[in-house]
């Protein structure tokens, strides 16, 4: 466990930079987040991927797979790569502020 | 810390569902962790792309020395030969993977190309089977020999399924 300065809040972390509690969450930390993952900035398409996680998070506990993520959040697969290139399931959870996915697809 | 994988080729060689999904679930997971992807079909691992067949892909039931039948019991050979047990292994198979989210293998190798990855064709299998680039899915980007497979895995992990 870690504590990161994000936005001007003091939040803790896992070791590998995922917030411990989703409720620490917000706009501009993920922005931050976002930075430090090479998004340089959040476009509606973004966010609509993130709150769709995060309204997952919040239902089942759990983020979304990614075939979940792109049936229901109606954005596609190859949008979504371009939307979070190299590795969208991670990088998309670690800026919603959810855990690390822990499903294989 | 060793080196990150950052390239992976991945062979599937076999046609049934169980030979199929490992090497296609193994291709998605490399991609969702930002990890370029080449997938090849070879030998009856073609199936998987060949329009006609990819949706009636099934679970060997003979000669599969793990395969259970409901409740745990090892299944006898004789008894995956009678008619219908592969069907109704198939149907069991989809029914679970369907469960945690694993598509079917069309859906899947559609969304694997659509994560950027490519999809690739033997030739020795397509010229032995008397196949043409019309019968495989359009997901297949190229119909290519081994010494191309190669080329295009310079740099990367050959995982064979």
């Amino acid at each position: 466990m870690a504590t990161k300065e994000y936005a001007g809040k003091t939040v803790e972390t896992t070791d590998d930079g995922y917030l411990i509690n989703a409720s620490d969450w917000n706009e501009e930390i993920a922005k931050e987040i976002a930075k430090e993952e090479g998004i340089e900035e959040l476009n509606d398409r973004h966010m609509t991927v993130i709150n769709f996680m995060r309204e997952v998070f919040e239902k089942t506990g759990e983020g979304p797979s990614i075939r979940k993520l792109t049936k229901e959040s109606g954005v596609p697969t190859k949008e979504l790569y371009e939307l979070f290139p190299k590795g969208p399931a991670k990088k998309a959870a670690r800026i919603a502020g959810i855990p690390k996915p822990k499903g294989c697809i | 810390m060793a080196e990150q994988i950052e390239k992976v080729s991945i062979i599937i060689s076999r046609g049934s569902l169980e030979g199929v999904y490992p090497g296609l679930i193994m291709a998605n997971g490399a991609r969702m962790e930002g990890i370029d992807v080449t997938v090849f079909f070879t030998f009856f691992g073609l199936d998987a792309v060949i329009d006609k067949r990819m949706d009636n892909l099934s679970v060997a039931t003979v000669g599969n020395q793990a395969m259970r039948m409901p409740g745990g019991l090892k299944m006898p050979t004789l008894l995956g030969a009678i008619p219908g047990m592969s069907a109704f292994a198939t149907y069991m198979m989809k029914k679970e993977m369907e469960k945690i989210d694993i598509p079917p293998v069309r859906e899947f190798i559609e969304m694997i190309s659509d994560t950027g990855a490519e999809i690739f064709a033997c030739k020795a299998t397509v010229d032995m089977f008397h196949l043409t680039k019309d019968d495989f899915c359009p997901q297949v980007n190229e119909i290519i020999t081994v010494g191309e497979f190669y080329e295009k895995s310079q740099g990367a992990s050959i995982i064979f399924t």
